[in-house]
């Protein structure tokens, strides 16, 4: 009987957590942290900084998240992920959101359970090779070995480039994007490829980054962006409208630094962005202020750019497709009304 | 005691007592439970995965993997099905695995004798290498021997043995035999000749036992191994030709090669396990009472026949039944490739095929399934030898 019993309490337990799930919003409230899967460490996006605090793009979206549900954007605890893990913490709940340069594709987001909540970085897929070997296209890369990282959108789009071309070549693949450097750099490969935004931020990891070029070619679109689980609309609307948020600032000039000003501003627009009109955060479940808390402590989309990898970073990266709509680029975010 | 005559002659308890009954009701119960725990937790994972529009079932293995892997036994380009990609990353295992076997078991085999060996320095060498070897996580030796299998010249400056072996951070590239038309003629004079030998090894056993005579074996088989076989080679025209390696563009091209992952992983697999083995056979040999190769000396057999024939036979029933748990733990094992990217089964199928198919729990049951059977193959085959050599009592 004591069997029978220990059987319906854990069926009883399972039942539990399974119901528990559907509210992210509750659950992220309730702890007083956003559980944000990142990558084990990539530069600008990514990665722990010297004392230990993690920077990047993408830990700036899991920032913003926290800023507009808990008012406070170090409330954020970080979970390094592989590529292979990603998906499983994700849909076993291990995670809130997963902002780690993931590649928005259509199997991802029919077949995994998966919503992704938008683009925060427009990317291509491109080849790094060591300037010795004298290489100056992609297509000079018959038989070539290259290293990849295993489990990413970037090994198809590899295969897809060199049957595409009529082109041999030998995929090494490692788990981590640190084995896959280590590899390039003992020579077990020709060439690494992933994408671009990534490749300017392993290059510098490099003993010697000038012994190494990327070469022109971009032979995908990657658009990144975070991932929600399916079936909670409330969180995926939070999730997509803060990073919208960013953008929105960037576009109505709101700074971290002149935002306090920018709250007497008489622009219906900038009025709604801050919560000072309108009904835009109690329809998403949150307090009026969660852009203002977003744009204060985390800035807008242009200065988390320029901080992470744009010039003022060691990546040096253009804005480039990243760039807003109104200024040449794609970044667009739809209306805040 | 007294006894009470009111108390009714003992008849059968009723049936609730009846520990025969009882016990059967209860092991009912306990398979019943776990049964139904595991249609619970079977159900529970179908429901939760259905709610979260999670796809399920196997209908993923048809469809196109799209991309590359490293190296394949089988014809294998990003065309293929996933399901070929779990036959690539099962072949791949079965090598590394069937390969450390043999080469640590003879590496177990020579440190376990040698560890007994009367010369100093040799028991020494045996004992520093079990030592040493025995005491490193198997996952930092991987990457250890990984670290100096890259660490290689490249291929541009490969070391090179002429213009036939070449070994750089790509692989060890050798010339590979390409068997051209008549080869199949040359194959069966070998099958005949060694269908000869082993009669003659019996025949010679039995002149043994009856005469006492030594007829010898070793040299009239080799001789026929050797001769028949290539002088119908030659006579058929020497079908058969090489495919050299040779460096073309970035890589070498041609010939047969091993990548720099396989062998890090063949080298750790066979070191680490071989002292295991190594202990095995020592335990195994010492076992045997040492009176018994003092009564083999004293018949006058040297001290390499005491080995083989009297000490072996018996220190054999001591080792295999450890041995098979060292067998099981280098299949094992050998999943850790994932860590330096050799594509076995756990990289390959349970690595990339998972992430991009997104379908967990199917996968890790597969792969799950495939070690065990690989176990329960080598357990069945090992129990079958244990039985063979077990002590026959006459």
């Amino acid at each position: 009987m004591k069997f029978v019993k220990m059987l319906l309490a854990t069926a009883f337990t399972v039942s539990i957590s399974v119901s528990a799930f559907a509210g992210t919003l509750d659950d992220v409230k309730g702890n007083g942290s956003v559980k944000c899967g990142v990558s084990t460490g990539l530069p600008g996006f990514s990665a722990p900084d010297a004392s230990g605090m993690w920077k990047g793009l993408d830990v700036d979206v899991c920032r913003a998240v926290a800023a507009a549900v808990l008012g406070d954007a170090s409330k954020v605890k970080y979970v390094p992920l592989t590529a292979k893990e990603r998906f499983t913490a994700l849909q076993s709940g291990e995670i809130d959101m997963l902002s780690r340069n993931t590649t928005w594709t259509v199997t991802r987001d029919s077949s995994l359970g998966l919503n992704f909540a938008g683009v925060n970085y427009y990317d291509g897929q491109g080849f790094l090779v060591k300037k010795e070997l004298g290489v100056k296209s992609a297509l000079e890369l018959d038989g070539a070995s290259v290293c990849i990282q295993a489990g990413t959108t970037t090994e198809l789009n590899l295969a897809d480039y060199f049957r595409a071309n009529k082109m041999q070549y030998k995929a090494i693949t490692y788990d981590t994007s640190d084995q896959t450097v280590k590899g390039f750099e003992a020579g077990r490969c020709d060439v690494l490829t992933s994408d671009q935004s990534q490749l300017y931020a392993l290059r510098i990891q490099l003993k010697d980054p000038g012994s190494a070029m990327v070469l022109p070619e971009v032979i995908s679109k990657e658009p990144l962006g975070p991932v929600v689980r399916q079936g909670d609309d409330v969180w995926f609307n939070i999730v997509k409208w803060s990073m919208f948020a960013l953008v929105i600032a960037e576009e109505k000039g709101v700074t971290s630094q002149n935002i306090d000003n920018m709250k007497k501003s008489t622009d219906p627009g900038i009025q709604r962005l801050l919560g000072t009109s309108g009904k835009v955060g109690a329809n998403l479940q949150l307090g009026a202020d969660w852009a203002y808390q977003i744009v204060k402590q985390v800035g807008n989309y242009g200065e988390a750019f320029e901080r992470n990898v744009g010039m003022s970073s060691p990546l040096k990266i253009a804005r480039g497709l990243n760039q807003l709509w109104t200024k040449g680029g794609i970044q667009y975010a739809p209306p805040m009304r | 005691m007294v006894e009470n005559s009111n108390t009714p002659p003992s008849t059968k308890p009723p049936w609730h007592r009846d520990p025969i009954i009882r016990g059967y009701i209860y092991q009912t119960l306990l398979i019943a439970a776990v049964i139904a725990f595991g249609y619970f937790i079977f159900n529970n994972t179908l429901y939760n995965m259905e709610k979260r529009n999670i796809k399920t079932g196997f209908e993923f293995l048809s469809s196109e993997a799209g991309f590359g892997i490293l190296f394949s036994l089988i014809e294998y380009d990003e065309s293929f099905s996933y399901g070929r990609t779990f036959v690539v990353g099962l072949l791949n295992t079965i090598l590394v695995s069937g390969l450390g076997i043999v080469f640590a078991t003879l590496l177990g085999f020579i440190m376990g004798i040698a560890r007994l060996s009367p010369n100093w320095i040799v028991a020494q060498v045996a004992k520093y290498y079990v030592e040493i070897f025995r005491n490193i996580p198997l996952l930092i030796q991987i990457l250890f021997w990984y670290s100096i299998v890259v660490k290689l010249p490249s291929a541009r400056k490969s070391l090179a043995v002429g213009d036939w072996l070449f070994l750089n951070n790509r692989g060890f590239y050798i010339p590979a035999p390409v068997f051209e038309e008549g080869f199949g003629i040359v194959l069966g004079a070998l099958l005949v000749s060694i269908i000869a030998v082993y009669l003659l090894t019996k025949w010679a056993k039995r002149q043994q036992e009856a005469t006492g005579e030594q007829f010898p074996t070793f040299y009239v088989s080799l001789g026929i191994l050797i001769f028949v076989p290539g002088l119908v080679f030659f006579i058929a025209g020497s079908p058969l030709s090489w495919s050299m390696p040779a460096l073309k563009g970035f890589n070498f091209r041609g010939g047969a090669s091993m990548i720099p992952e396989l062998m890090a992983l063949l080298i750790a697999l066979t070191v680490y396990t071989g002292t295991f083995i190594a202990e095995t056979v020592r335990a195994g040999i010492q076992a045997v009472d040492h009176g018994q190769s003092e009564a083999a000396h004293a018949l006058g057999l040297r001290q390499g026949l005491t080995i083989r024939l009297i000490i072996m036979p018996q220190a054999l029933r001591v080792i295999i039944p450890p041995l098979t748990s060292q067998y099981l733990n280098l299949t094992k094992n050998s999943s850790l490739a994932t860590a330096i990217g050799y594509p076995d089964l756990v990289a390959v199928f349970a690595g990339t095929t998972l992430n991009q198919t997104g379908q967990a729990v199917e996968i890790i049951g597969m792969t799950m399934a495939v070690y065990l059977s690989l176990s329960l193959t080598i357990s069945v085959f090992m129990n079958w030898y244990n039985k063979k050599i077990a002590l026959v009592e006459r």
